[in-house]
């Protein structure tokens, strides 16, 4: 096969490059579109007591994994006390200790999440055992029973079995059995934990969970009780309130099981408050945070390690191969001839801090006005180098003279000429200079345009938002870039300018 | 668009990309470029293999030698001024006589000596090399145009440019100046070109700036059927610069002047493509046709004498009524 090395290099690389961005994309989570944002949520709770002077402990329930969430960081201001993190069967606790302690004390736990849309919310666990069937009282016992029974007969699974029985159990207008058993359940502890006591009349295994509903500037919130229920492979969450099926976006499971959120000793007057609040943040910067925690070496050693200003230079440099890309586009698949091969795309670069019109309008001033110069040099015979030389020191002084006049006419962009690279400015002058002098002015205006042209398209294809973000987050694309500059290194087929110019022969032979 | 391509791809012409990939890249070893880009090195060789160059008077290499420029030029009343690397026919000075001092360029003007020092100061400091390396100066023999072409070009250096395929001359063109390309025989620039019948040496069909033409647009005299004489002899020269420059495909330049015949004038390891234009013939199907030749002659003679019979024109363009055959007529100059 032809060129099978090349093709398979370029199939390497590319394969490379695709790998790469599919790893970031799907285990790093670096978003494919800019400005991609996600809600995060910062969640406070502050616990107020009152210290008796001698030793106290505090033992409070932290979040541990949350479903739906992506835990970006964890703080915790404990004033005097000592602070451990212990793991307690499914949840996680801090213990604040002290060894002497007295007053008003405030200990602060602080977590930051982000909601993590496609993250796993399946919460799998093995089978619990299955609790025994309680010894109700009567009449308790009665409408217990008859209320199950109901609920089966209604129901396919332990999931429809659990919603219908939540239902029924808190309907507005309750028959008299459910009136009977939600007697004694007089508020939101109780109410849960009678539910599950009737579930385990059906001897199906719920626990007890305790969440947190986020609402953005929220104080003095407190923890809710919620509901799941195991059906032989995870378990299922249900609001016990409404029936409810699962967490929502806003949701936050602090602990599972009856315990007290808060136990203590040596301390009096505890009082724990939630509050929370809803920023935005850019997924890249998640992203980030979410590899650091992984510790993913492809991220820790990219361009994002790098200082913010070393960043933003890269950000520019990783267009270039893009801008290569076109200029070998245009010039072997399209034939347009320009002014030194990667002239077009330095102006390119340029045209992104003057923006486009400004910058079109600029590069022609600057041009015809050292070209003028250039052709009036030439009177003087100078040698080569002392007349680029020339030719650079006015256009530094042109670039100048305009910066000056458009800041005096308050014309602000004009002062962005000064980005302008002015040494290839000098080359294309005096490059233009002698087309104009051997080839006349229509090839010189000719390749000053083609330069141009190049230039405005190199502008809007390297510059597009979502190419910019594309390449810097995911620099390996730029393998597939080589891979294709590779490939057309190798293309042997015509040009379109060709086309052009072979058209009378192709027409001649077509009437012969 | 698509259905252009194909019918380009059928007519199997040459494009830019497949000449610099499948044939100058593969038939051209890099190392031998600068035994052509450098004209001093290729009349050197030439020279010494027994080719008929233009004599060289002298040869400037550093800014101080132009101060001898006088001496140099003592006795010589016409000569050319070229870079050693020049490209497309630029920084070419021809300066066909002098008066009082100053000296006549080709078209007519009048220029002082240290105008020419200037311009042979501006070679040395690259302005017409490729990449716009540091150069030398050539000065040599102006060549006195065969009259054949003296109605038919204005001003300037009428040249014959053959590709010499692996050896064998596949396709010529003469190339006739215009006022348009200011006396130079690029076709870039203006110039006329003019297809040649491999077999018989005589001048068919014409193209000026990529359309077809029958007439000179300056002078307005018919083209077709002028005979180049010696052509036999020409293209055999053509044939021996493959030894000269170990180069596949390759575009040799030659003049003919008036008492020595056909001159080499350069080599050129990228040849245009519009050589097709003047013949109106593909140049893929010849390069073809010699590669399914297998094993070529070793002598340059059949080389060439292989070259003139492969692509030959089955029916030779009719002689213009003025030229008798294998024989050199003198026109009337303008």
């Amino acid at each position: 096969m032809k060129n099978l090395h090349l093709k398979l290099l370029a199939l390497t690389l590319c394969a490379l490059g695709a790998a790469g961005t599919w790893y970031k994309v799907s285990v790093i989570g670096l978003p494919l579109q800019p400005d991609a944002e996600t809600l995060v949520w910062t969640v406070e709770a502050r616990i107020n007591f009152r210290a008796e002077g001698g030793p106290s402990q505090l033992h409070f329930h932290i979040p541990s994994g949350p479903l739906g969430f992506t835990v970006l960081g964890e703080d915790f201001v404990s004033g005097p006390y000592g602070l451990a993190r212990e793991v307690d069967g499914n949840n996680r606790v801090a213990l604040w200790t002290a060894r002497r302690a007295s007053g008003e004390q405030s200990l602060y736990y602080r977590i930051r999440l982000a909601e993590d849309r496609n993250g796993n919310d399946l919460l799998t666990g093995p089978q619990p055992p299955f609790p025994a069937v309680p010894d109700y009282p009567e009449p308790y016992g009665s409408a217990a029973m008859a209320l199950l029974e109901d609920v089966r007969q209604e129901s396919a699974d332990i999931a429809s079995f659990t919603r219908r029985l939540l239902l029924r159990y808190n309907a507005d207008t309750p028959d008299e059995g459910v009136k009977l058993l939600r007697e004694e359940a007089d508020n939101d502890l109780e109410h849960t934990r009678n539910i599950i006591h009737i579930l385990a009349g059906a001897r199906i295994p719920a626990r007890m969970v305790m969440v947190l509903q986020l609402r953005d500037r929220m104080r003095r919130g407190n923890l809710e009780s919620y509901l799941e229920v195991h059906n032989g492979s995870e378990w299922i969450p249900f609001n016990p309130r409404t029936g409810q099926r699962g967490y929502g976006d806003d949701l936050l499971a602090w602990y599972r099981g009856d315990a007290e959120l808060l136990t203590s000793s040596g301390i009096s007057g505890a009082q724990v408050e939630f509050s929370a609040a809803r920023t935005v943040r850019e997924m890249v910067s998640i992203a980030e945070q979410r590899a650091a925690q992984q510790g993913s070496l492809l991220m820790d050693f990219s361009l994002l390690s790098l200082p913010v200003q070393t960043q933003n230079m890269y950000r520019i440099l990783l267009m270039v191969p893009i801008g290569a890309l076109v200029m070998v586009f245009m010039r072997n698949v399209v034939g347009v001839s320009t002014f030194g091969t990667f002239m077009p795309i330095l102006i390119a670069l340029a045209f992104r801090e003057t923006q486009l019109l400004w910058g079109i309008f600029l590069f022609t001033v600057i041009v015809a006005a050292g070209l003028a110069i250039r052709f009036y040099l030439e009177n003087l015979k100078l040698l080569l180098v002392p007349r680029l030389a020339s030719v650079l020191i006015v256009v530094v002084l042109l670039l100048a003279l305009i910066s000056i006049l458009s800041h005096k006419l308050g014309l602000d962009r004009g002062l962005s000429v000064a980005l302008f690279p002015m040494v290839i400015l000098a080359m294309t002058i005096e490059r233009m200079s002698l087309v104009w002098e051997e080839h006349g002015p229509n090839e010189a205006i000719k390749q000053g345009l083609g330069s141009l042209a190049v230039a405005v398209v190199g502008y809007a294809v390297m510059f597009q938002e979502q190419l910019e973000h594309l390449i810097f987050y995911f620099p390996e694309l730029l393998l597939v870039v080589l891979a294709v500059t590779l490939l057309m290194g190798r293309y042997t087929g015509y040009r379109l300018t060709e086309l052009w110019r072979f058209r009378h022969l192709l027409r001649a032979q077509e009437r012969s | 668009m698509i259905r252009f391509f194909r019918r380009l791809r059928e007519a199997r012409l040459l494009g830019m990309n497949q000449r610099n990939a499948d044939y100058i890249m593969r038939c051209n070893p890099r190392c031998y470029y600068p035994l052509v880009d450098d004209k001093l090195t290729t009349k050197r060789r030439a020279e010494a293999a027994g080719i008929n160059v233009p004599r060289l008077y002298g040869v400037i290499e550093i800014e101080h030698q132009i101060r001898r420029l006088p001496e140099l030029l003592q006795g010589v009343d016409d000569f050319v001024v070229k870079p050693a690397h020049g490209a497309g026919g630029n920084g070419i000075l021809v300066i066909t006589g002098s008066r009082n001092g100053r000296y006549r360029r080709g078209n007519g003007l009048l220029m002082e000596l240290d105008e020419i020092g200037h311009h042979i100061s501006n070679i040395l400091s690259g302005m017409h090399s490729l990449g716009g390396q540091p150069d030398k100066a050539m000065i040599e023999q102006r060549v006195v145009f065969d009259p054949l072409f003296d109605r038919v070009s204005y001003q300037g250096v009428p040249d014959i440019r053959t590709i010499v395929y692996q050896g064998v001359p596949v396709m010529a063109m003469v190339r006739l100046p215009t006022r348009m390309s200011d006396g130079k025989a690029n076709l870039h620039q203006g110039a006329v070109g003019v297809g040649l019948d491999m077999g018989t040496g005589r001048t068919t069909t014409a193209v000026w700036k990529n359309t077809f033409v029958d007439t000179h647009p300056d002078t307005g005299e018919p083209i077709a059927g002028l005979k180049i004489p010696a052509w036999d002899t020409l293209v055999e020269l053509a044939a021996r610069c493959h030894g000269l420059a170990h180069l596949g495909y390759l575009g040799v330049d030659v003049v003919l002047d008036r008492h020595r015949g056909p001159l080499v004038l350069e080599l050129n390891a990228r040849p245009g493509l519009s050589i097709q234009l003047a013949n109106r013939s593909s140049l893929l199907k010849r390069l073809d046709r010699v590669d399914a030749l297998g094993s070529l002659p070793a002598n340059p003679a059949d080389r060439a004498r292989l070259g003139r019979e492969l692509f030959a024109l089955p029916s030779p363009p009719e002689p213009q009524q003025q030229t008798q055959p294998d024989k050199v007529v003198e026109f009337p100059r303008m």
